[in-house]
């Protein structure tokens, strides 16, 4: 078992053909994943890493079966390919693109959501579930399979925090990279429920930073239904105050966003919080030791 | 991106939304014909800088004549404005708004945000305007409304209404021209990719209207790319200097004022490394992203930016390599060394794709003042050890 993907998953990549598509996936090929063809406008019918090519996803999804999107079109397009990836059919678009403008996301996801579509990212790492089925970019190397969850905003704090799990001596169920935009899709709130049901998973690491108050979503949700342990690491103890021109953003959430205030919510719903991420191995290894 | 406010109203005024006229000017003798065009009999003198509270600072003022107009001119330009936006340096003024005096009858806040929670703009507005709207939050924020607008359906009706009756506009006229005002306001929103638009003061005239008495605008950057107007409107005497040219490379760099200089691949593992840093005693003298696509030149780049700030004693290279090569960065290492005289302790732990080629290049290189960290705990030690001259 596992979250969200794993070695039967069938994946198609929109953005095939292009430099940074390509790259990723053949390395993900290489990892195992089922990347069973790929998503170009006017090269269909072609032939690219010996998998098939389509000028459309509704054309990918009706041939090859493919139930996952990984989004690698350049950032003006991405909010038109979440939607195009919806409206086929996909269950979960893995959006890898940096600088999607936000207001095509907040669009692109509302209708996702219409059309019961998961989306993960902009501008994350992907998803892993060690051993079996890699969507994204991250270096596959150091996800050794195990029974430790994690959920992280940042892509190389996710890499950080699973090398130090595999050093341990544990190793990772499923990672997923959540990216730090404004607009995300999945988020903690969706994804620590899918790992509390997950036998595989027996500890979950919870990588936040700064901003937005989804982190305080979460410890709400972790006190009343996680029985798991959880460690937590948030990034930006030492960031100094946005620059930004006001700080409308922040009254209009109601919450500063500070890593203290994210803290000392997790601290309080039961959450072990590492105040550096070279504690998380430690903090794993405790909370394993004490199940 | 931020712009001034007299582009703010520029925008505004293509939109229809209400302002009082006003003309930018950069010098003295054209502050003195900009109110002779205006004609009075009230002008306010404003200090155009991107950053709030320059009523406070002294950089507001009103003049009753074209004679005070030029006086409060000549205090003003050239002044360096310290507000509570700014630094403890402030910023230097060099553009001046000379605007019309208003009839003011009543004051209001009026803002439109992205609400993080709901996903989607919120127009945020109070009775309590000209104040610090974060004060009013904290003290009073019944007196906050928020009316969040789905861009699917876009500004109706119902929203003004929610607006006007929140803000206790009871009056038909005025009802309809806040309703007007909001709609406006939001369409410049939604239609410019804006991060954030905020009006503090929104005034009532004595004749009912509304009119934007300051404006600030700031952007989604991801957006500016379809937007060339907008983008021309970038002031880069109002940024960081050092920012801008790390932003030329592809790198994120923020200057901080401990001692220990930074250099990690992505925002979120930057942040972890600083936060370590301190937690082990030292101080972080930046925060520096080398980005997804780092090679030797970034790499060599961003050492020259890190080693510009006198304070540095050490510096801590961070390296998870993912799309990121440790090999590229090893050579960028090297090439710093060349290129720039690295004269302080310079810790390096790279982990990742290629770490043992790069342990490799850096071994061979042989730098007399290269330290290697294991991991992040090691690296971090080390690093504020070093600073600390041990």
């Amino acid at each position: 078992m596992s979250i969200l993907v794993n070695k039967d998953t069938k994946v198609i990549v929109q953005g095939f053909t292009g430099k940074e598509g390509s790259f990723h996936a053949e390395q993900c090929l290489a990892y195992g994943t089922q990347i069973v063809g790929g998503v170009t406008p006017n090269k269909g019918g072609q032939t690219h890493l010996d998998k098939p090519v389509f000028n459309t996803v509704a054309d990918a999804v009706k041939t090859t079966g493919a139930t996952v999107s990984m989004i690698f079109v350049p950032p003006a397009f991405v909010g038109d390919a979440v939607m195009e990836a919806a409206e086929a059919g996909i269950e979960l678009a893995v959006i890898i693109t940096e600088g999607a403008p936000v207001k095509d996301m907040q669009m692109a996801k509302a209708h996702a959501t219409k059309h019961g579509m998961k989306t993960l990212g902009p501008n994350c790492p992907g998803v892993i579930t060690a051993e079996e089925c890699k969507i994204g970019i991250m270096p596959g190397m150091i996800f050794k399979k195990g029974n430790v969850g994690l959920i992280s905003k940042s892509g190389t704090l996710t890499y950080e925090g699973a090398n130090q799990v595999c050093k341990e001596g544990f190793g990772i169920s499923t990672a997923v990279g959540i990216g730090g935009d404004p607009i995300i899709g999945l988020s903690y709130l969706q994804l620590l429920p899918m790992f509390e049901a997950d036998p595989e998973t027996e500890c979950i690491v919870m990588i936040g930073e700064i901003g937005g108050d989804l982190e305080i979503q979460a410890a709400a949700y972790i006190k009343e239904h996680i029985t798991k342990p959880v460690v937590a690491f948030i990034a930006g103890q030492t960031a100094p105050k946005g620059k930004t021109m006001g700080h409308a953003g922040a009254i209009v959430s109601g919450s500063a966003g500070t890593a203290a205030e994210k803290m000392a919510a997790l601290e309080a719903a039961g959450a072990t919080v590492v105040v550096s991420p070279a504690e998380i191995g430690q903090a794993v290894t405790k909370a394993m030791a004490k199940k | 991106m931020n712009i001034h406010e007299y582009q703010a109203k520029q925008i505004f005024a293509k939109y229809g939304v209400p302002t009082p006229k006003g003309i930018m000017v950069e010098s003295v003798p054209a502050a003195v014909k900009a109110a002779e065009e205006l004609g009075g009999p009230i002008w306010v003198v404003k200090a155009q800088i991107h950053a709030g509270g320059r009523g406070l600072g002294g950089g507001v003022k009103l003049a009753k004549s074209i004679e005070e107009v030029k006086e409060l001119s000549e205090e003003i330009l050239g002044m360096t404005l310290v507000t509570h936006q700014t630094d403890a340096n402030g910023k230097l003024v060099q553009k001046l708004y000379i605007e019309d005096g208003a009839d003011i009858k009543a004051e209001y806040y009026l803002s439109v945000v992205l609400d993080r929670k709901l996903e989607m703009p919120s127009i945020v507005a109070s009775t309590e305007g000209g104040m610090n709207i974060e004060d009013v939050a904290e003290n009073t924020p019944e007196k906050i409304i928020k009316v969040p607008v789905d861009p699917a359906i876009g500004f109706q009706g119902f929203h003004g209404r929610e607006l006007a009756f929140g803000l206790g506009i009871t009056d038909k006229t005025e009802q309809k021209n806040i309703i007007n005002f909001a709609k406006k306001l939001f369409k410049v929103y939604t239609e410019n990719d804006a991060e954030m638009i905020e009006i503090n003061p929104l005034i009532r005239t004595g004749e009912g209207t509304f009119l934007a008495l300051d404006g600030k605008m700031g952007f989604d950057n991801s957006a500016l790319g379809r937007h060339p107007d907008i983008e021309a409107m970038r002031d880069l005497s109002e940024e960081d200097a050092d920012e801008v040219e790390a932003a030329k490379y592809g790198l994120s760099y923020v200057a901080l004022d401990g001692e220990i200089g930074c250099m990690v691949n992505g925002a979120g593992l930057a942040m972890g490394t600083m936060d370590t840093i301190n937690h082990m005693g030292g101080t972080p003298a930046n925060f520096l992203d080398v980005g997804g696509s780092a090679n030797a030149e970034t790499v060599a780049k961003g050492f020259e930016i890190i080693l510009k700030n006198p304070n540095v004693k050490a510096i801590f290279v961070n390296i998870f390599g993912g799309i990121v090569r440790c090999d590229r960065i090893a050579n960028g290492i090297i090439e710093a060394t060349k290129i720039t005289d690295v004269n302080v302790p310079v810790i390096v732990r790279l982990d990742g794709t290629n770490a043992p080629e790069a342990s490799e290049i850096l071994n061979k290189a042989n730098i007399s003042n290269l330290i290697v960290g294991t991991d992040l705990a090691d690296g971090a030690a080390k690093a504020v050890a070093a600073a600390k001259g041990n």
